[in-house]
């Protein structure tokens, strides 16, 4: 495992024996997984630890933010965020739970550039609020687009033309 | 037979800019998203002083067709030929990468032979990516001898990898767990043939362009972006390396056989447009030194591993026996079954980090996928290079990002 990883994980306290330390929001770290460290977080201690890790340990590069649409349970979407760390070149993954009536996370646009587009898109997809994002316009979608495509009860069959179906035209009768 | 006029009221532009005129003496103009110099569609909104270009507001997404939205109702063996039409210009890439996250969630090691195979044919992938890319640039700038070259050599490698894969663009040639066939008889002794031609061919493009006042004119200190400001836009790829900063994938967390060969990774210096063309020409004389150490050292062997979790049985079995029919039957209906969990794979593909994080609830079909697409991203800061150049050069710049459609809206 990379020594970064030991590094992060005991500073954000997930082994301290006296339980956190002061003024930081709660970050579980749930191991390694695939070569990625993985921790999950509170919405609210997301853009504090995201500045911690780009600041502190070096991940500049914002990969990609994405959502799992988790149907049936209290907090309906995980967001998830992968990092790297050009010059370690070890990735992290952070998660946060949001409610489907509140599905609301702070942007990182302030952190990094690439997140503006990437949240862009999973406002479109998801639904997903970021909040302090000044342009949320749909990137993949259109305007005027009606729900989210990617949440799963969106039926993957709905159609939503901007341009009305003609009706069938023989190419006989012109 | 009258050709009546149907009169319809047009259709709105469906983007509205983020951004009116500034200044009295400043106009907002619409390119694209259908036009010539897009090579894809892509919608540049640019408020212009005279020729000079203050702002731009990209949009992209014309050709979303639903690609993530489509993976969870397929399974995961049913998705290797849409992941093909990400990136259509290396199409090998997006299916080794796709394949990989899925094999390493279930825990799969492929076979020595497919490994080496994989990587010598994303190499080759690579090779015809940039082929296109640096064709596509030098035509924009009148360039056809150039272009024409250089189409030449990639036409012989679609024609070649049609005979390894049975497509000259969509391969579909992946599988989890190995690949879809061993190669034919012969092919090695072709792609030697190839790669000559390769080198005959880009000698003469080095010949042409290189030293071309009118090239370096057009192509020296224009769309410059730093390190800093690459990485903080979350540029990858030929574009990153172009700045100077040698981030590669191959290298950096080595995967497949790019641990075992010696290749070096090119960068630029300025980050220019220039040093985009010139680090997608050594990339590529790169590519052909690794694909003649991985000929060299082509294990023989089986191509695919012996897990009856998500490879075919043999066609004898299954009409013969019970077992293996219901085997069949099984992978068929109801998908591999890949173990629950999530994992994030990314390959260096030709335009960037090409990331697949999927996620499985341990069953035939996968619960989500999603690809970070290095044209997505890169379309996301693209502005920075256009910003404060000339209208024309939106041209240059633009064909030197290679956005490619079909990954970037997916």
């Amino acid at each position: 495992m990379a020594p970064i990883f030991d590094a992060i994980q005991a500073a954000f306290g997930a082994s301290h024996p006296d339980g956190q330390p002061a003024g930081t929001p709660p970050v579980h770290c749930l191991g390694v997984s695939h070569g990625v460290l993985v921790l999950a977080l509170e919405p609210d201690g997301l853009y504090a630890t995201v500045q911690r890790l780009r600041d502190d340990f070096g991940f500049d590069l914002f990969l990609d933010v994405t959502a799992v649409d988790w149907p049936g349970q209290p907090l309906r979407f995980e967001v998830v965020y992968h990092l790297m760390a050009t010059s370690h070149k070890v990735r992290v993954r952070l998660k946060t739970r949001v409610p489907e009536a509140e599905p609301i996370v702070d942007s990182l646009i302030g952190l990094y550039g690439a997140a503006g587009y990437q949240e862009r898109e999973c406002h479109d997809m998801y639904g997903i609020v970021f909040r302090g994002n000044p342009d949320l316009r749909p990137i993949l979608l259109y305007e005027g687009f009606v729900g989210h495509p990617l949440r799963k009860d969106y039926p993957k069959q709905q159609e939503q033309p901007l341009v009305p179906y003609r009706p069938p035209q023989s190419a006989l009768v012109r | 037979m009258s050709a009546e006029l149907i009169s319809r009221p047009p259709i709105p532009n469906p983007v509205h800019p983020v951004f009116t005129p500034s200044r009295d003496d400043t106009v907002v103009v619409n390119i694209g998203p259908s036009h010539p110099a897009t090579h894809g569609t892509v919608q540049v909104i640019a408020e212009l002083d005279g020729e000079k270009v203050l702002r731009t507001d990209v949009h992209c997404g014309y050709l979303h067709r639903g690609f993530e939205k489509e993976c969870e109702d397929h399974t995961w063996h049913n998705l290797i030929p849409y992941v093909d039409r990400l990136n259509y210009c290396s199409a090998l890439i997006n299916n080794f990468a796709y394949c990989d996250a899925v094999e390493q969630l279930m825990g799969i090691t492929i076979t020595p032979r497919t490994r080496y195979l994989r990587t010598l044919l994303a190499e080759y992938s690579r090779l015809a990516d940039h082929l296109t890319c640096v064709a596509a640039q030098l035509m924009e700038l009148g360039a056809m001898t150039a272009f024409l070259y250089l189409v030449t050599v990639r036409d012989q490698m679609y024609e070649h990898l049609a005979a390894l894969t049975g497509a000259r663009v969509t391969y579909s040639y992946g599988r989890i767990g190995g690949l879809a066939a061993d190669v034919p008889d012969g092919w090695f002794t072709r792609l030697e043939v190839i790669l000559k031609a390769y080198e005959d061919y880009v000698a003469r493009v080095h010949g042409l362009v290189d030293r071309n006042r009118i090239f370096i004119d057009r192509m020296r200190h224009v769309g410059t972006i730093s390190t800093a400001e690459a990485i903080h836009w979350g540029f990858t790829g030929p574009i990153l390396r172009s700045t100077g900063a040698p981030r590669d994938l191959r290298k950096d967390t080595p995967y497949l056989a790019y641990g075992e060969l010696d290749f070096e990774v090119p960068v630029g210096l300025y980050g220019d447009n220039y040093d985009r063309y010139y680090v997608r020409m050594r990339e590529m004389d790169e590519s052909v030194y690794m694909m003649r150490q991985l000929i060299a050292l082509m294990p023989d062997g089986p191509i695919m591993v012996d897990d009856r979790r998500c490879v075919f049985p043999d066609k004898a079995l299954v009409y013969t026996e019970i077992e293996s029919l219901i085997n069949h039957f099984k992978l068929v209906m109801e998908g591999p079954v890949v173990p629950a969990g999530d994992i994030y794979v990314a390959h260096e593909g030709a335009n960037g980090e090409l990331g697949f994080y999927i996620v499985s609830t341990g069953e035939g079909v996968p619960h989500k996928v999603h690809v970070r697409s290095p044209s997505f991203v890169h379309m996301g800061g693209v502005h920075r290079m256009l910003d404060g150049g000339q209208l024309a050069d939106i041209v240059t710049t633009f064909g030197s990002v290679n956005m490619i459609g079909g990954e970037c809206d997916r």
